[in-house]
């Protein structure tokens, strides 16, 4: 843990975003994690999404289950809101949180055991819902907390610390969300911060359920010869599939055929996502080819970024569930507890 | 910057590199360890603090009082939040809570080497040459016109800014090493002191002579008395010679003698004192805490005011005749709006200080160059005659004391060479330490927490108090606590980020962590392209940039602007692989007794 708390220096001449705060605004409370871990990165790269949206701290929920991960919703945006659930059950928190209040942006952060472990089937029914969401995985292929006991994202054959090595079958978020309908999928690496901030920028506009599984070294127990998942390994095996711009705030264009090697998806704010160097065949709007190119590419040892899969079509969980248009906190007390009474003229009706 | 499309790592073996990030210790003439003796007085330690400044600048506990202060404005706190480290006054804590050092100061030594210098005047540049030289075994003779030592250190700065008691001890330290003073001697003759004993002669005889104005009436019988050089009155100010002036005083100039020929004429009787300045504000010589302590005590400083004439009435000094003045933008060109007349009782002049050596006859090989000014080499300080030197205002003009002390110890390393027979460009490197102030994980042997204290104010003697008698010392130095939160907005400059680049991983975490976020790690390019392309802009063209080697994994650079770092050391705390670490950069700054050979060392001393 650090020595002290970062300062703040009265004469660094940081710019101002459109609501007049610094990218230092968006900094929580100093990190405990392990120096070097590939999770403050992932903070630093959120701060400066966030800081690049113009958004309001106070109009962000920051939720999180158990885990190296689940800490770091302490580390970026300090002022905004924030809950931390047991372990896996953060998506059903966040699902219970976007019905109620649909006004702020729902940042998930969870890891690769609290996400395909124990919460596996929480992420599933939150893709399946399509709740508005942006879910964040921290996968670095270990139980840090437990002191690097290989998790279920771990591929077959990586080596542990000590030697030891994985004979069991990894699960790939990205695999699972491609396989059950979710909305949007990409995967980064957190030492690549020139993919990783527009490709969160895109995931927090997104109006359904956003995955990013994000590599991000255990610098303690899984940052070796044999891993996987170390800086070195990602350096050598990543493998950029698009590259995209997330442009603000534009008017709506419908999803276009490549032009130039440029696929322009419309969000429904009015953002525009452009796809640059994309390959021929590749595809992001189109499930099964990105699930066959994805398959294709792994059985080749190459890990696989960028905004793989968008579909800003699909109805979310507002739509499909008719949630309150209005945030159950601004709703009047009598309205939202209408009394005894009202709720025995319910029940009648069943009776 | 040439056609180089990347810049080449930075070497921070060459001790100018980091000595550069040390802003005040690069700013300061004398090259004084600064952070270090901050570090000091922070732990109490204030004879250390002292020995520390006076191995660099030999009178701390004088310029601790009067020092022009370079340091302060290059200093980074003033880049971080708008306001110097009070380091001046730093020094005088450390010189006023200071223990007794007198073990520790060098001792006279009871060999002789046999080489014999002569120093013209006992200012600060030749008190230092015989502070760097008596230990290393040479007779050093002072010649002083006065009675007593100290030039224009005594003469000049009146006894209400600086003591006279601290003025004896920190001079009296040097004489008791061993310096022969010869006072009230004139030296008339540089040669025929190279035809006695002396093997060389160190001239140190500062700037002497005030500017005269000579304007109509100025030469007028009667105004004569009334008319008086700055320096010139000063002096004999310090010399008990002067004891009163009028009552209405004008003060022609606006430079530092100008502050303290007004703030003295107030001790003396004056009462409506002007000060009568050519151009604005904004364009004037004196240090700005000079003019607030003249305006603190009820002088009146006039902007745009040209002297024309002396205005003799009754055959006596009645006022001047000035010209107003309306200046263009930056002070170049003036319009004459009309004129007028200031009555007044005395006029002090101090608008400069000239060099003057009548005294030194123009057939003796030293050459004489422009304004009359002696040629002296920059580096050696030696005049075009061997074994001549100069230094301080003698050397090039009228600076201020911690030059007069850097020449002193340039002057010196020259003059030993130039004993030993060695030729003078043979002159000892500057080298450098650096040692780790790593102390456990994230744990430093230095307090490494920015410190948001504003600077602390100096406390100054009550205005009715002070003007009791002439060397009611007005400035009361700080107090222990104030001393102590000054110390802490110290950024410890010294201790340096030192990067290894096949350590690096290039995980981000330095640069995540940065407060200031002058770190990056891309791809090299030209210098101008570099500092456009790091997380904020290096804008600062003064500040270096600092360039690794190519990292292991991906070829990219580390890049750092040193402009802003506030030495926290977070990089290295945040650094799984110790790639970054804090060391102190001890920058080694030659002097004649380091060069003392072995065989001196083993004497058995007095």
């Amino acid at each position: 843990m650090p020595s002290i708390t970062k300062p703040i220096v009265p004469l660094l001449d940081l710019p101002r975003n459109a609501v007049g705060l610094t990218v230092r605004d968006y900094e929580g409370t100093m990190s405990t994690l392990c120096a070097g871990c590939g999770h403050d990165s992932i903070t630093a790269s959120l701060v400066q999404a966030l800081w690049e949206l113009d958004l309001q701290p106070h109009m962000i929920a920051k939720l999180s289950g158990i885990g190296c991960s689940s800490k770091t919703t302490a580390y970026f945006a300090g002022t905004a809101h924030g809950f931390n659930s047991v372990h896996g059950r953060m998506a059903a928190i966040a699902t219970g949180a976007a019905a109620a209040n649909r006004d702020l942006l729902y940042v998930g952060v969870s890891g690769d055991g609290d996400s395909l472990s124990i919460g596996l089937g929480q992420l599933m029914h939150a893709m399946r819902r399509n709740v508005r969401l942006m879910y964040i995985i921290e996968n670095n292929g270990v139980y840090g907390l437990t002191k690097g006991q290989f998790s279920a994202s771990a591929d077959v054959g990586a080596l542990l610390k000590g030697g030891q090595k994985n004979l069991y079958a990894p699960i790939d978020p990205v695999q699972v969300g491609l396989a059950i309908g979710a909305t949007f999928l990409a995967r980064s690496f957190s030492g690549d911060k020139q993919q990783l901030v527009p490709v969160l920028k895109a995931a927090a506009m997104h109006r359904g359920f956003a995955l990013v599984d994000v590599l991000s070294p255990c610098v303690t127990f899984n940052d070796h010869e044999g891993s996987t998942k170390s800086y070195r390994y990602m350096r050598e095996h990543e493998v950029q599939a698009t590259e995209a711009d997330f442009i603000p705030h534009r008017t709506a264009v419908t999803a276009s055929i490549p032009v130039d090697g440029v696929q322009t998806v419309a969000m429904h704010d009015g953002s525009e996502l452009h796809f640059r160097n994309v390959p021929a065949d590749y595809d992001p709007t189109d499930r099964v080819s990105v699930m066959h190119y994805l398959q294709e590419r792994r059985d080749a040892g190459e890990v696989v970024t960028g905004i793989l899969y968008v579909d800003e079509d699909a109805p979310n969980l507002h739509e499909l569930g008719n949630t309150t248009e209005t945030p159950l906190v601004k709703v009047p007390y009598e309205a939202l507890c209408p009394g005894s009474r009202a709720l025995a003229a319910v029940q009648r009706q069943w009776t | 910057m040439g056609h180089r499309d990347f810049m080449q790592p930075t070497d921070v073996k060459d001790p100018r590199y980091f000595h550069r990030v040390i802003d005040c210790q690069w700013a300061c003439p004398a090259h004084t360890n600064v952070p270090e003796y901050i570090r000091l007085i922070a732990q109490g330690r204030y004879a250390d603090a002292y020995m520390v400044n006076r191995e660099s600048n030999v009178f701390p506990g004088i310029l601790g009082r009067t020092c022009d202060r370079p340091c302060e404005p290059a200093c980074r706190r003033q880049r971080v939040d708008g306001t110097p480290v009070a380091i001046c006054r730093l020094k005088r804590a450390a010189a006023d809570s200071r223990e007794d050092i007198s073990e520790r100061l060098p001792r006279p030594v009871d060999y002789r080497i046999g080489r014999h210098i002569a120093c013209v005047g006992a200012g600060p540049a030749s008190l230092t040459v015989a502070n760097d030289l008596l230990p290393l075994g040479y007779d050093v003779v002072i010649f002083e016109k006065q009675d007593r030592p100290g030039g224009l250190m005594r003469t000049n700065i009146p006894a209400f800014r600086l003591p006279a008691s601290v003025l004896d001890e920190e001079i009296g330290y040097i004489v008791d090493m061993g310096a022969e003073m010869r006072y009230g001697t004139t030296v008339t003759d540089i040669d025929a002191l190279l035809n006695s004993e002396f093997d060389a002669v160190f001239v140190g005889s500062g700037a002497p002579r005030g500017k005269d104005l000579n304007l109509p009436g100025r030469n007028d019988a009667a105004a004569e008395e009334h008319i008086h050089i700055g320096i010139d009155w000063l002096e004999a100010i310090a010399f008990g010679h002067t004891a009163s002036i009028g009552e209405r005083v004008l003060i022609i100039g606006v430079g530092n003698t100008a502050m303290d020929c007004c703030r003295s004429a107030r001790r003396l009787g004056g009462r409506d004192i002007k000060i009568m300045a050519r151009r604005p504000r904004g364009f004037f010589k004196a240090s700005p805490w000079e003019l607030d302590d003249a305006e603190e005590e009820g002088v009146d400083i006039v902007v745009n005011h040209a002297p024309t004439r002396f205005v003799i009435e009754d055959g006596q000094l009645a006022g001047m005749e000035f010209q107003k003045l309306r200046w263009d933008e930056d002070a170049r060109n003036a319009t004459v709006l009309g004129t007028v007349v200031i009555p007044c009782d005395d006029v002090i002049l101090a608008i400069g200080q000239e060099n003057a050596f009548p005294w030194i006859s123009r057939d003796l090989g030293i050459e004489f160059g422009e304004w009359d000014m002696p040629v002296v080499d920059e580096v050696s300080f030696e005049s075009t005659r061997p074994g001549v030197f100069f230094g301080g205002d003698a050397a090039f003009g009228p600076k201020n004391i911690i030059w007069a002390v850097e020449h002193g110890h340039q002057a010196a390393i020259s003059i030993h060479n130039f004993c030993q027979g060695l030729p003078l460009d043979d002159r000892p490197p500057v080298g450098m330490n650096l040692f780790s102030q790593k102390m456990g994980l994230t744990e430093w042997s230095y307090h490494n927490d920015y410190n948001p204290a504003p600077r602390q104010r100096m406390q100054h003697v009550d205005l009715r108090q002070r003007f009791r008698r002439l060397d009611v010392e007005v400035e009361e130095g700080f107090t222990e606590e104030q001393t102590e939160f000054e110390a802490q907005r110290c950024l410890n400059c010294d201790v340096q980020t030192v990067f290894d680049a096949p350590l690096c991983i290039e995980c981000d975490a330095c640069i995540d962590v940065c407060p200031v976020k002058c770190l990056t790690i891309t791809e090299n390019a030209g210098e101008a392209e570099l500092r456009r392309r790091l997380t904020v802009p290096a804008a600062n063209p003064e500040q270096a940039l600092f360039v690794s080697a190519p990292l292991p994994q991906t070829r990219r650079v580390m890049v750092k602007d040193e402009n802003i770092c506030v030495h926290c050391g977070l990089c290295a705390e945040r650094c799984p692989t110790a790639a970054w670490d804090m060391q102190k950069a001890e920058v080694l700054i030659p002097y004649p007794v380091k060069m003392l050979p072995m065989v001196a060392v083993t004497a058995t001393p007095r």
